[in-house]
């Protein structure tokens, strides 16, 4: 027989107000198997815990149920105690008399009813509660960060300065991200590069860091301590050890038409290169596509002239093997391409321009050396308009949310414009100014009021050609609606910030979940902001959402703290609520049939097929395991087995069966 | 001879003999016949649905009802404006059973839902195969593909092309051996049914999309919408007005066009009946630039589909 006490909270008036609590322990303290049965004003306060740990050892009880609050309030609370007087901490549940009960029902009659209804079935569960231990697991003290933008640069040097090691792996031939390729900075206007290089420098000399650049992850297995990852190191073609970074390669190579990334299209490149000249590391690589050699099996201009005899034209992508502890995700966002404005124009006419491109006519290091000429003929536009909202919140063009940079953006685009050219005209399309943020809004009226720009609150409606100018027409929604039209010399779109590029594979991989726009999902939108719903990988900046810098380099150190607070422990500690597939004895071994129809359906990745050996090592069956490790304590694989093999602890059937039997 | 239903509204019977009679006559060569819908009725353009919604849905639903008693699953629709109508009504009644039954009670017939309407655009792509290979005399000349409003909006509903740079007839007509010009007012605003009160604005906007259509270098505007196509055509007095100009470009219907390139005579496709005489001007000796602008996009991929569509698809 049970040996159960039952504490009764009146969570000061919110349970007593409409609930007889010293009614419902007198009532309780007769059901079978209770032994001791009591009410008190603050369950949770010390005197009350000192309560039931004195009933614990004067009763010898063996199962706690404390009638109050949600679990999730005081769950841990009361396990604790029940813990510290001995008992494992699995035999104590709560059940929900204040949300599930005081506070939704009347003071009446059926309230009190209902409360002893509430505490007889988790009597009832207790009856078959088993002792549970927490699971430990041990932690590889290394971080891996995806992606070289600002938000991996922040992430990874916070977390390498705590003293773990770091891992960072980056797409692009060089880490700096967007950021690398922006002109200033708003509010203050300062030098995007001058900000950012050196921390680029410190994360190639940081002795914690290892940096792999021109890599992408090819998979990843395990769970939060211990994931496994295979990284994709693509072929450079060159000896990163023996290359200096001179450049004498990249001054030679012939084939030097090539679009430049880093300057998103407005300049040329060579087949041999460096993104840009304070790239981290400064070593080319080769573009394969593009190269004279790899295309026509001649020319090898760059070996002859490698002073250091770095150029490896045979070199293979190679595949490294690293153990990770936590993963951060910082791989960025990009600008919405051309073709979704066939009415701007966007692609058909040269002087019609995403921001980042004007970030690159704008930039002392850019194309045109940071003087305002335009890309179709090279004169100084006299006219500029910017597009806000260009395919941000649009519904008919798929994307109902907001960028959030571009507002700020735009207000610095065309304060550099009049800035560089004194006697211009600039205008800015726009549907609402949102500028919240430390000077933010200071900076929008500096732009309207010191810089003279034109702000028109409208959509543009089309944008075509006429007599060597751009038309841009639209609407002024302030003036009645009245039609605009503007003949300018160049037009800067703010177009939409949208999910990277191979967003949406790399979260199926890693098993995170996204939004419809493959921005990756956040655990809880306030209150866990940095994690994702897979334990030990963490998000920094506009992976998960457009944002500005400000805002990434704080979310960087938000998920770089908490990767450091994994590392704190040698172990790592997790509640033992998982599933499990039960074991018998022989000759059954196990009542699962090894119909595996389980492994598909976990979310997790959890559970594999398991051959089971008799002693003289013939597989005598085959059923399912669980990792608890991996395991979430979902209890998909408990609703889908068909023979009951699998079982959640804590929450077994048997437990549920009893609490509905009390009903 | 594959059988498919006709809806040709009042504008085919009307102002626009030539669209009906050149569809007609292509039809037939493209092994299509005409059903057309019995007793058919008006399709509520413009005044029915500024008037009484409940009406500008039981007109079409009308005609819907009456088309699924031909045993076919499709109904061509030349008209843009009947189109419009026809579509609006076919998608309404799908997504509010609430609605379908009040029509239902309204129009006094069962309707099932089970005939698409298409626009002449949407009918003569998926059957380009059928009249690709008829092509004897090719129709090589420069021509500005004019869309209007209606054929294309809203994507919601039309799920048709991209609305604000529609390409279908564009790649029709080259089917036929014509050049189709890249210029910009593919979709603009013609003045519609203001052809009637402010034949004044109509010319005003109506001469931009005539007079950019020229500045490129196109021989022949082809359209697809009567609408379009009387505003372009019989309004030229108040265009020219418009514009000071003596614009003589000939307007005509992608029909006439196939038309044309199957060899039929001007007789046959109704062109003595347009008001702009259809004589095609001699080729621009100096072509207008017409490629797409290379450097700042070059690297950008081939153009998919407009959002919109694969949204709602």
């Amino acid at each position: 027989m049970s040996r159960i006490g039952v504490f009764v909270c009146h969570c000061g008036t919110n349970i007593s107000a409409t609930v007889d609590c010293p009614g419902v322990a007198e009532t309780l303290s007769h059901v079978p198997g209770v032994v001791h049965s009591v009410d008190y004003k603050y369950m949770c306060s010390d005197p009350g815990q000192t309560m039931i740990k004195d009933a614990i050892k004067e009763h010898k009880l063996d199962g706690v149920v404390v009638s109050a609050c949600s679990p999730h309030m005081h769950e841990p609370t009361f396990r604790r105690a029940c813990a510290e007087a001995g008992l494992n901490p699995y035999l104590c549940e709560m059940a929900n008399l204040r949300e599930h009960c005081s506070w939704v029902h009347d003071k009446e009659e059926a309230t009190t009813v209902k409360a002893i209804d509430l505490v007889r079935k988790m009597v009832e569960k207790v009856k078959k509660n088993q002792p549970l231990y927490s699971i430990k697991v041990p932690v590889t003290k290394t971080a891996l960060v995806l992606g070289g933008g600002i938000a991996g640069i922040q992430a990874a040097l916070d977390i390498a300065n705590a003293g773990h090691k770091v891992v960072m792996v980056e797409r692009d031939p060089s880490i700096g991200g967007h950021m690398s390729q922006l002109s200033e900075t708003f509010p203050t206007l300062d030098c995007s590069q001058c900000i950012l290089t050196p921390r680029m420098v410190e994360v190639a000399q940081h002795p914690n860091i290892t940096l792999h650049t021109y890599s992408e992850l090819e998979s990843l297995e395990g769970f939060i301590g211990n994931f496994k990852v295979k990284i994709r190191k693509k072929a450079r073609c060159v000896d990163e050890k023996l290359c200096t970074g001179c450049g004498l390669c990249s001054q030679k190579c012939p084939t030097k038409k090539n679009l430049s990334e880093f300057n998103e299209g407005l300049g040329y490149r060579p087949a041999i290169y460096s993104p840009f000249p304070q790239a981290v590391p400064n070593k080319p690589v080769i573009d394969k596509t593009q190269c004279t050699f790899f295309l026509k099996g001649k020319c090898k201009v760059c070996e002859k002239v490698c002073p250091t005899k770095a150029i490896r034209y045979d070199q293979e992508d190679q595949i490294l093997d690293i153990d990770i502890g936590a993963i951060v995700l910082a791989t960025g966002f990009k600008v919405l391409q051309p073709d979704f404005f066939p009415e701007y124009g966007y692609g058909k006419y040269k002087d019609v321009i995403q921001g980042l491109q004007f970030e690159r006519l704008a930039s002392a290091s850019g194309p045109t050396s940071g003087e305002m000429k335009r890309p179709s003929d090279g004169k100084e536009p006299e006219t500029v308009v910017f597009v806000a909202c260009a395919g941000s919140r649009d519904e008919a063009k798929g994307l109902p949310y907001c960028s959030k940079i571009c507002c700020m953006y735009t207000a610095k685009h065309a304060m550099l414009y009049k800035h560089k050219v004194h006697h211009g005209n600039a205008y800015v399309f726009y549907m609402d100014i949102r500028s919240g943020g430390k000077m933010y809004d200071e900076f929008v009226r500096r732009a309207i009021e010191e810089d003279g720009v034109k702000y028109i609150r409208g959509r543009v409606s089309t944008i075509y050609e006429e007599d060597g100018k751009l038309i841009v027409k639209g609407a002024d929604t302030l003036l009645g609606h009245q039609t605009v039209e503007i003949k300018a010399d160049m037009v800067v779109l703010a177009s939409a910030a949208v999910a990277n590029d191979g967003a949406e594979e790399l979260a199926q991989k890693l098993h995170v979940s996204y939004d419809p726009y493959h921005f990756f999902a956040e655990a809880h939108p306030k209150l866990r902001p940095v994690e994702t719903n897979t334990a030990g990988i963490f998000l920094a900046g506009a992976c998960q959402a457009p944002r500005d810098i400000p805002e990434t380099v704080s979310q960087a150190s938000g998920a770089a703290s908490k990767v450091a607070a994994l590392f704190s422990q040698s172990e790592l500690t997790r509640e033992p609520i998982i599933a499990v597939v039960n074991r018998t004895a022989p000759p059954l071994h196990s009542t699962c049939t090894g119909c595996a129809l389980c492994v598909p359906a976990c979310p997790y990745q959890a559970i594999e097929m398991e051959d089971i050996k008799n002693r003289d090592g013939k597989v005598v069956k085959r059923a399912a395991k669980i990792n608890p490790g991996l395991c979430q304590g979902c209890g998909t694989c408990v609703a889908l087995c068909r023979v009951k093999a699998i079982d959640l602890q804590g929450f077994s059937n048997e437990q549920i069966f009893a609490e509905l039997m009390a009903l | 001879m594959t059988k498919i239903a006709y809806y040709p509204g009042c504008s085919l019977l009307g102002s626009s003999r030539e669209y009906d009679e050149s569809l007609r006559a292509i039809a037939g060569p493209m092994g299509f016949e005409l059903l057309q819908v019995p007793d058919w009725n008006c399709c509520g353009a413009s005044s029915a649905h500024s008037l009484n919604h409940e009406l500008s849905l039981a007109l079409p639903a009308r005609i819907l009802a009456l088309s699924e008693t031909l045993g076919v699953d499709e109904m061509l629709v030349p008209c843009a404006a009947c189109y419009s109508r026809l579509v609006t009504a076919h998608h309404d009644l799908a997504e509010s059973a609430e609605t379908r039954d009040r029509i239902i009670e309204i129009i006094g017939m069962p309707y099932q839902g089970t005939v698409k309407p298409l626009n002449i655009l949407e009918f003569l792509e998926r059957h380009a195969d059928s009249f690709k290979d008829k092509v004897s005399k090719p129709f090589e000349k420069d021509v500005a593909c004019y869309y209007g409003c209606l054929l294309v909006r809203p994507p919601k509903i039309t799920k048709f092309d991209r609305p604000e740079d529609p390409r279908t007839m564009d790649n029709l007509v080259e089917l036929t051996g014509a050049t189709a010009l890249d210029w910009d007012f593919k979709v603009e605003c013609c003045g519609a049914s203001h052809s009637i009160s402010k034949t004044d604005l109509v010319g005003k906007l109506s001469s931009k999309i005539v007079g950019n259509a020229v500045k490129k270098g196109a021989q022949a505007i082809v359209v697809a919408c009567p609408m379009c196509h009387s505003n372009l055509d019989m309004r030229r007095t108040f265009i020219n007005r418009a514009a000071g100009r003596n614009y003589t470009i000939p307007v005509i219907y992608i029909t006439q066009a196939i038309g044309l390139a199957m060899g039929l005579s001007e007789k046959a496709l109704g062109f003595p009946r347009h008001i702009v005489k259809v004589k095609f001007p001699e080729k621009a000796k100096v072509k207008a630039e017409v490629k797409p602008a290379v450097a700042a996009a070059a690297a950008a991929p081939a153009p998919a589909a407009q959002s919109e569509q694969t949204e709602e698809a």
